[in-house]
């Protein structure tokens, strides 16, 4: 957040913040041949599956040792190598791609499973209900996580959503279960269990997990100064603080010794990210083909 | 020597791919039964996982390819109907294109979308007639409309084997033109390549797609008095521009057969690409559908809105300078 303000990073960030405990409680069950899709709200879950924190602040910040090589930024990390099929930037589009890229990795003999995370606006996006009706015909095993932060930006989910959130996915024939999104224990023994009928029964599944994001859907926000939430519903929502929340059944020392370790790695990391080189606009489209193909210029040259 | 049609050219390529390489599916509506008849009978020989029948979904399969490129596969995807590009445009430009560069090339995603029969069938009205190719081409997406019956047995071919996204467009017209060939001589054919059909040397005719059979037989009708080279280009992303550009640098003058809608299409580019690099002796023509045109049902208001051979000759005099 520091860095968006202080104009490190480019364009700004969508916050995580206050959805800690559903990145947590999924990702640390994944196994390294599952593959993940995330959404423009996405460093939480890239971080959670294990990406170098280094690499992904330098991608924040535009650097050429970034996760994308500085080509994707803050609503795209992705990580190939960790499974990561990138964040998307276009709600409710990664469904369909999550359940290819896992139906062509089982038929190519590895046996991952997919984890889709995407948001409550997700859920009215035709993309996203086609994408279910496939994976449950076609047996695609793949985790549908919704993080219902109760807002699709400034968009109530109660003024959005006709019907309730889970039977979208019972409608196609998902398990589909309910959780509270806050509290890191209870999103990863609920997610165990469907993350072993997931794997064992070969079908997709449906996470719905009550949540709340703590920051503005991006940072822009302290310039446009939406107002949408009371000042009331965000006290209310931060005494539930996910961080603090896994924090309380540990001793005061424990709680210190994580979070010192917590403040030099991300130390660490932004110093890497800040030190490192920026790219080279002589080459704004290199990987723009896979193929090598290179595109006329703006003066028409090669 | 065999008669090869251009629809049984498109199944064959497919049916050599999918031989070839097991990576290779083919996904779309309708493709077990074959109802384009370019799909027929691969279920039967290639079976479930190598020809799957997507439901009316064509967001999602479109979308389910690219994530089963990326993760190594190398998807068909058929269109019965050049008009369902519009509806996974998004599916298509914003993630399939996207991702190699926005991951900083750490994917590719090898997809073919096969268009099966794109442009006018005459009668089958405003949503199923368009030819979206300049679309594809705007965005920076390989563009594939191969004219003749070897060409779609190998440009089909290397679409499949390039490792980025293409639209092959087959046109409807072309669909069931023959051509004499020997099988065994079928080859890839070159992405980004364009070829001179006929030689001449007063004016460069390009002509895309099912379009080459009238630019071809109006250079004949004209030969003697006017010499035409007509120029396919096969590939309209990336476009062969150095091969245009010596015929036009010989010739001097240009004129371009697209049917497709006037403004911002093909041939607006063609005829900038051409003229901001060659002085020409007139200036240069198209002969294409209306600006925006929409293409109305009955067979007399379809064929008016579809680029005619008056018109073309028409362009030519005027390039020439006689009239």
């Amino acid at each position: 957040m520091q860095l968006a303000a202080a104009g490190e990073i480019a364009g700004g960030i969508h916050p995580y913040i206050g959805q800690e405990a559903i990145a947590a409680g999924i990702c640390s069950q994944l196994a390294p041949a599952d593959l993940l899709t995330s959404t423009h709200r996405g460093h939480g879950h890239v971080l959670a599956r294990g990406v170098d924190p280094g690499r992904l602040f330098a991608e924040l910040a535009g650097r050429s040792t970034g996760l994308n090589r500085g080509r994707g930024g803050s609503m795209h990390a992705a990580d190939f190598s960790l499974g990561i099929y990138g964040a998307n930037a276009i709600v409710g589009a990664a469904g369909a791609i999550a359940t290819g890229a896992v139906w062509a990795s089982r038929r190519l003999g590895r046996d991952g499973i997919g984890v889709c995370f995407f948001g409550d606006g997700a859920v009215n996006e035709g993309a996203l209900l086609e994408a279910l009706n496939l994976a449950s015909l076609w047996s695609v095993p793949v985790l549908f996580v919704c993080e219902n932060n109760g807002y699709a930006t400034t968009m109530p989910v109660g003024a959005a959503v006709a019907g309730r959130i889970g039977a979208r996915a019972e409608a196609f024939g998902l398990i589909a279960r309910q959780v509270d999104g806050q509290d890191v224990f209870t999103v990863h023994e609920v997610a165990a269990a469907v993350l072993a009928r997931v794997r064992d029964e070969r079908r997709p599944a449906w996470l719905e997990c009550s949540t709340f994001r703590f920051g503005a859907h991006h940072t822009y926000e302290r310039r446009v100064r939406t107002d949408y939430r009371s000042a009331d519903e965000l006290a209310r929502a931060r005494q539930r603080d996910p961080v603090e929340l896994a924090a309380s059944g540990l001793s005061s020392d424990e709680r210190a010794d994580i979070d010192i370790e917590i403040e030099e790695s991300l130390d660490k990391a932004v110093e890497f990210a800040l030190g490192s080189p920026r790219p080279d606009p002589a080459d704004p489209l290199r990987y723009l083909y896979a193929s090598g193909l290179q595109p006329r210029r703006q003066d028409g040259g090669r | 020597m065999t008669v090869l049609s251009y629809r049984k050219a498109v199944s064959r390529a497919l049916a050599d791919e999918l031989a070839d390489d097991p990576e290779v599916f083919v996904l779309g509506e309708d493709v077990r039964a074959g109802a384009t008849h370019v799909t027929a009978g691969l279920h039967q020989r290639f079976g479930d996982d190598r020809v799957l029948d997507a439901p009316l979904s064509e967001q999602a399969f479109t979308s389910f390819a690219t994530g089963a490129a990326m993760a190594g596969l190398r998807p068909v995807v058929e269109f019965a109907i050049p008009s369902l590009l519009f509806l996974v445009f998004e599916q298509i430009v914003n993630h399939a294109h996207k991702f190699s560069l926005m991951t900083g090339g750490q994917t590719r995603v090898p997809v073919t979308y096969l268009v099966t029969g794109s442009g006018s069938r005459t009668g089958w009205a405003g949503q199923h007639s368009d030819q979206p190719y300049s679309l594809f081409s705007h965005v920076g997406v390989k563009t594939v409309v191969p004219s003749t019956p070897t060409d779609a047995y190998g440009l089909l071919r290397a679409a499949i084997r390039d490792d980025d996204p293409v639209v092959v467009f087959t046109p409807a017209p072309a669909l069931d033109w023959r051509e004499d060939v020997e099988l065994a001589t079928l080859r890839l054919q070159p992405l980004g390549a364009g070829v001179v059909r006929r030689s001449g040397s007063d004016v460069t005719l390009v002509a895309i797609g099912h379009l080459l059979q009238p630019a071809l037989s109006v250079a004949e009708e004209l030969a003697g008095r006017i010499s035409v080279e007509v120029f396919d280009p096969r590939t309209l992303y990336p476009f062969d521009w150095d091969r245009l550009l010596e015929s036009v640098g010989r010739t001097r003058r240009l004129v371009v057969l697209d049917d497709a809608n006037r403004a911002n299409g093909m041939a607006a580019e063609i005829i900038a690409s051409v003229a901001e690099r060659l002085p020409l002796a007139a200036p240069p023509q198209r002969v294409t559908r209306p600006d925006g045109a929409v293409l109305p049902f009955a067979d007399e208001l379809d064929r008016a809105v579809q680029p005619n051979r008056d018109q073309l000759l028409a362009a030519i005099e005027r390039v020439m300078g006689k009239r």
